[in-house]
């Protein structure tokens, strides 16, 4: 299991993101929807989940970046696809390539039926950035659920990312590291995995997803 | 842990130092070099006097180099300043001749040190011809960008960039600095230095004796600048938007503090329009020393808002200075000020005297919505524009491109 140890044993890792300009921008939708074809996986993977380990105010309401472009006055400043776009869900395609085409087809859809947009130009372009991730293994093991619970208060936000978000491009479940590992378990820990599943990291913080995190591991081990 | 990192994780918490180390740990005894053109004055080399001991902390042979040149050298490179944020300035030739002769000479007094360092870091165009002249450098060189140069005035670019070319990285703080080079081009905002005389914090009696001192009035509403005296920075603008906003609140005070740095030889001209146009007396122009951090400091935590009204920006630590004391920003819609200034949340982008005006008239007038504007700024500031976060996005970068360019790179 990536991110975890061999058998029942869970090795805490951590990573860090850099962020890199690709020098490609789109100033009007059918250059986002163009660019989209061919821009490096790695910027559709930042502009999805990047958002997270990077300034952002937390009370943004878009969860990625083309939908926030799409609303910003000064993006496009069209509703409907910024709507379209922002209910996107990334884990839900096998990989990057299959988000790619569902993006396209989207944007292209509006492109079709929006006479205005297809001569809108934006005041600002997006600029499309592309994402590297450092992982590294922080040393520590954890041997037991309880275990677990215990020393998630002193990982960082940036490990939280890395095993609740970042695996969901990992795992075989797209889902997060602490629930595959207790799969090992078989049922027992089921109820926990379905209140760990139930976070919706998109509209918080990382502070904010370890705080319900370690708030769900207290209810269940209290 | 080391007295400096157990001083920042009581700002940043343990989490972030324990993540910093673990990080540098991988890299552990890289010689590490910086080299910039100044050591006192502006943005830079504050940042740069924090870091470098951070790094040593760390476990790197951290060392941090400077170029100097004569009078011809400074104006050259502040010609290129310009040019870089967009002015169309024609260097001579021979100003460009005497910048490539600085930096040949600097280079010969800097080999030992750079031809064998794992990493360096150059800041800015002045020591950008270095690379030139220690072609057989064994480690790698990153070209770091901290001017707003996302239109600059293209013969000038063309000319440096056959010198940028040649480094393994860039580094640019907004993605729409970036320029068409065969190399990546990280996006690494920079920071302040919470622990630094300038950011700590200060008592009420020393922030009210040091307002008295300069002339101020402690107990009336005070709008403060803090920047060089540079036209960019449009300090005549502030004036006009104080005039606009004092005919509504007569009691209102504006500070322009500004300092010298060694290498801009323009100060002093903009200094003087400045001073021509500050007509009435609750307008205080302030020329400090390069050292007066803790007089700024105290100005920044007297004022009720922070202005930085600039028309081109690279990044704006003055800014995140004044946000990181609790206070709203009315700030120039331009470069990085963008990436700090959160419309309506954390203060408002302004593009005319005009509109400062109109919201610095907003602000006093709504005194509760301002307290937490600067609180939210404060929250801002400490979650992303500390030194700790620079400091691990070049971490970071050095793991990149010691470790190949790939996507993932997984240190296990």
């Amino acid at each position: 299991m990536d991110g975890n140890g061999n058998g029942r044993s869970f090795n805490i890792k951590d990573c860090a993101l850099s962020a890199i300009a690709t020098g490609v921008r789109a100033h009007n939708l059918r250059e986002l929807r163009d660019h989209m074809l061919r821009i490096h996986p790695g910027s559709i993977y930042y502009h999805f989940w990047g958002g997270l380990l990077r300034p952002r105010f937390d009370e943004r309401e878009f969860n990625n970046d083309f939908a926030l472009w799409l609303h910003e006055a000064h993006g496009l400043h069209d509703e409907t696809l910024a709507e379209r776009l922002a209910v996107v869900d990334p884990s839900e395609y096998a990989d990057i390539e299959q988000l790619r085409f569902q993006l396209i087809d989207i944007m292209s859809d509006r492109l079709d039926e929006s006479e205005k947009l297809r001569l809108t130009h934006a005041d600002k372009p997006f600029e499309f950035i592309r994402s590297q991730i450092v992982v590294f293994d922080t040393g520590f093991r954890i041997s037991s659920p309880e275990d677990l619970a215990r020393t998630a208060r002193s990982m960082t936000p940036s490990s939280y990312f890395f095993h609740f978000i970042d695996s969901r491009r990992r795992t075989p479940g797209r889902g997060n590291d602490f629930c595959e590992w207790l799969s090992n378990y078989g049922p027992e820990y089921s109820r926990l995995c379905d209140k760990l599943r139930e976070i919706d990291p998109y509209f918080i913080s990382l502070a904010e997803l370890k705080n319900s995190i370690l708030a769900t591991f207290d209810d269940y081990f209290s | 842990m080391s007295d400096l990192l157990e001083q920042y994780s009581k700002v940043v918490g343990e989490e972030a130092i324990s993540h910093l180390r673990q990080l540098a740990s991988k890299l552990k005894g890289m010689k590490v070099v910086h080299v910039n053109s100044t050591r006192e004055g502006g943005g830079v080399a504050e940042i740069l006097h924090r870091l470098v001991p951070m790094q040593l902390e760390l476990g790197f042979e951290a060392r941090w180099e400077i170029v100097s040149g004569g009078a011809d050298f400074y104006d050259c490179t502040k010609s290129m300043h310009n040019a870089l944020q967009g002015n169309p300035v024609s260097i001579p030739d021979r100003l460009l001749k005497n910048f490539e002769d600085t930096n040949q000479a600097n280079a010969e007094k800097l080999r030992p040190v750079l031809h064998d360092a794992d990493i360096v870091f150059i800041h800015d165009p002045q020591p950008a011809p270095l690379i030139r002249f220690i072609p057989d450098h064994k480690g790698k060189w990153i070209w770091r960008c901290h001017i707003d140069a996302s239109q600059p005035y293209r013969p000038v670019w063309n000319y440096l960039r056959r010198f940028v070319i040649r480094y393994d990285s860039s580094v640019f703080s907004l993605a729409e600095f970036s320029q068409a080079l065969p190399h990546p081009q990280y996006l690494i905002p920079p920071s302040i230095d919470p622990l630094s005389v300038k950011n700590m914090e200060l008592g009420e009696e020393e922030v009210r004796s040091v307002c008295i001192e300069h002339g101020i009035d402690p107990d009336r509403p005070l709008i403060v600048q803090v920047s060089r005296f540079d036209r960019f920075k449009d300090p005549l603008g502030v004036i006009q938007a104080f005039k606009l906003a004092r005919k509504f609140m007569p009691s209102l005070q504006l500070v322009l503090v500004g300092g010298t740095a060694t290498d801009d030889p323009e100060g002093e001209a903009v200094l003087a329009e400045v001073r021509f146009a500050a007509t009435e007396p609750d307008i205080h122009v302030l020329l400090l020393p390069p050292d007066a951090h803790r007089a700024v400091n105290a100005l920044q935590r007297a004022a009720d808002i922070i202005i930085q009204k600039s028309i081109k920006e690279g990044f704006g630590l003055t800014v995140t200075e004044g946000m990181w004391k609790g206070k709203p920003v009315i700030g120039g819609n331009t470069g990085g000020i963008r990436l700090q200034v959160i419309d309506h949340h954390t203060g408002y982008l302004v593009t005319t005297p005009e509109g400062a005006a109109l919201r610095i008239r907003y602000l006093l007038q709504n005194r509760n919505m301002m307290h937490e504007m600067g609180r939210k700024a404060r929250e801002f500031v400490k979650d992303n524009f500390l030194l700790t976060r620079q400091l691990r996005e070049h971490l970071t970068l050095m793991v990149a491109l010691t470790h190949g360019a790939e996507d993932r790179i997984d240190l296990d």
